[in-house]
């Protein structure tokens, strides 16, 4: 192990690549033991030494969860605006450009109606690759007409976070999101319709804050960061070292604010049992 | 003075030329006197008609800016302040009580800074834990209970980042909050007197209506947070505070306030009377136009209110 570690600390000083990364083996983002690609490549991308759940995109997570051909994308259309014309070192244009390249989806955000496990649900799945997960005016639309929907087809809903927060670059807008995609969860409830929230790494800041944390049932992946502040922004606030394992999943479970930690190999048969119970059916197998 | 910032020095120059000249007491002095204050008022419009954003953030800041417990002493008859969440504590960073406005009894919510030191360190620099967010939530639900009109002050850097602040669930708190705030069946008015920080803000700022004063400020992130972010130097807030949007008129052209309470040039830190005057008579039209409303209508109109903010693009497909 200790030979993995010099060869990857040398390679990041020198600022190249992490060659490791690219080949048979990769380093766990969490614990960061060196370990078998394909052994995490197996077990759906969790880490086989911490169940760490490696970061897996929007699409692959709808691949994951929803019954293979019925997932029917929604509001693809529905595209960020720059209503702030903001610039910093890049104009927010081309930021949003880069990422629609880099991630191949119109937003950080996938939405639609699919079934999961033969239960019709509506789902949103955050793409973290663009732009941080962030959530600005058109991912607040997209989650709030999906919401919408699921009232009007009297579906449940499913929302997998992966966010750092409203998007600095669409300023108080992204903040008035996170009351409008809560109101949204409001009626939802009120016409007895289930949400389940299931966070994953990370999970922050506006997401958090509105409606990742309002789940009637909230899931969390294995060690996964979720929390209001960043915990960069807390060690400079109180200028104290952080306590282990602060702000991850068996934390926050330890302190009453979620209900299950579920691995990822178990997380489809866990949905399933719970919109079985919400559809008043058999939740066994 | 200690509290000046730095474009209201030459104000104070000549407030202290003309305070000296008086003193002196000499009536060959009074016309000299009548142009330095004639001065002075022009040069006040002046550099008050043209702040720019980060200027205006220092005076939403001013710690001389009445705060919600100044508010409630200027606004309303009989506060009677209310504590804890039932829960977990009492939270000196948000004040809540009962309070009659206009002959009418209301639930009143705020902020609450500081203004010496061992009052801003005891209040936290009006920076809420989870706490100060279910007592707001608790005072809310019993205005809805006994239908009495909520008025809430909103004035923070924002919720506070610690390590309590993340055990007790603080994104749980403001997201439930927004939650229920959205079908609250009584009136709501939110108010942003002073600094609009973020999440913990917006966590009593789910109104029917939300009004900002002239001076003060509502932002996604602080200045400094957000040059923290874009150029890894929080010096350059100044920068940040112009790109980001946050003063009253902008956030009033973004639909996101409904009405811009003016205050005196100067700002309100410089006449508190007059402030509350102005927000007393904007407060009483809002109320009173809210009044007359179904519960139904209350909750819709909040609803769509907030549903309709917001702006980003529609792609046109060609279907196929």
């Amino acid at each position: 192990m200790v030979w993995f570690r010099r060869k990857d600390e040398a390679a990041e000083a020198k600022g190249k690549k992490v060659v490791i990364a690219e080949g048979l083996w990769i380093k766990c983002d969490s614990c960061k033991e060196i370990v078998y690609r394909a052994e995490v490549e197996r077990a759906g991308r969790v880490c086989p030494k911490c169940r760490y759940a490696f970061r897996i995109t929007a699409h692959e997570r709808i691949a994951h969860l929803i019954d293979h051909g019925t997932f029917e994308e929604r509001d693809t259309a529905v595209v960020p605006g720059d209503p702030l014309g903001f610039k910093d070192t890049k104009r927010y244009r081309d930021r949003v450009r880069a990422a629609r390249d880099k991630t191949g989806t119109t937003e950080a955000v996938v939405t639609g109606v699919g079934r999961l496990a033969g239960f019709p649900v509506v789902l949103a799945a955050f793409e973290f690759a663009y732009l941080g997960g962030s959530m600005g005016s058109a991912v607040g639309e997209k989650l709030t007409r999906m919401i919408e929907l699921a009232i009007a087809k009297h579906l449940p809903v499913i929302i997998v976070s992966a966010s750092g927060g409203a998007r600095m670059q669409e300023g108080i807008l992204s903040l008035m999101q996170m009351a409008k995609t809560s109101a949204a969860l409001q009626r939802l409830g009120e016409q007895g319709l289930p949400f389940i929230s299931l966070l994953t790494d990370p999970t922050t800041g506006g997401v958090t804050a509105s409606f990742a944390m309002l789940g009637d049932v909230i899931l969390a992946e294995p060690r996964a960061l979720i929390g209001f502040a960043g915990p960069r922004v807390i060690a400079e606030t109180i200028r104290q070292p952080l306590p282990e394992g602060f702000q991850r999943s068996e934390f926050l479970l330890e302190h009453g604010q979620l209900d299950l930690i579920v691995e990822r190999g178990q997380l489809r048969d866990t949905l399933r049992r719970l919109l079985a119970f919400f559809a008043d059916q058999p939740t066994s197998g | 003075m200690p509290d000046t910032l730095d474009f209201e020095e030459p104000l104070l120059e000549l407030e202290t030329r003309i305070a000296e000249l008086q003193a002196l007491d000499d009536p060959a002095q009074r016309e000299e006197i009548g142009k330095l204050e004639e001065r002075l008022q022009r040069l006040r419009q002046k550099v008050f008609s043209s702040l720019t954003a980060w200027q205006t953030t220092q005076v939403a800041r001013h710690p001389r800016r009445p705060h919600t417990r100044d508010f409630c002493k200027l606004l309303f008859e009989d506060f009677i302040e209310l504590h804890g969440d039932r829960l977990f504590g009492d939270d000196p960073a948000i004040v809540a009580g009962l309070a009659r406005f206009e002959n009418q009894s209301v639930v009143v919510i705020g902020h609450q800074k500081g203004r010496e030191t061992r009052e801003k360190i005891s209040r936290n620099f009006g920076m809420p834990h989870p706490e100060g967010y279910r007592k707001a939530l608790r005072l809310m639900q019993l205005a809805e209970k006994f239908r009495k009109p909520i008025i809430t002050f909103i004035d923070t850097p924002g919720a506070y980042p610690g390590i309590a602040a993340e055990e007790r669930g603080q994104a749980e708190a403001i997201a439930r909050n927004l939650r229920e705030m959205s079908a609250l069946r009584v009136p709501v008015v939110a108010v942003v007197t002073g600094e609009g920080g973020s999440g913990g803000a917006l966590a009593i700022g789910v109104g029917n209506r939300v009004l900002m004063l002239r001076y003060a400020v509502y932002s996604v992130i602080s200045p400094e947070g957000c040059a923290a972010i874009l150029w890894g130097d929080a010096a350059k807030a100044s920068e940040a505070a112009e790109i980001m949007k946050i003063t009253a008129t902008d956030l009033q052209r973004l639909g996101v306030i409904d009405e811009v309470v003016p205050e005196p040039a100067g700002g309100a830190h410089r006449d508190w009377d007059v402030t509350a005057l102005n927000l007393k008579a904007v407060l009483a039209d809002h109320l009173r136009a809210l009044r007359g409303k179904t519960e139904a209508a209350l909750v819709n109109e909040r609803y769509e209110r907030f549903r309709r903010i917001g702006a980003f693009e529609e792609e046109f497909r060609p279907s196929a």
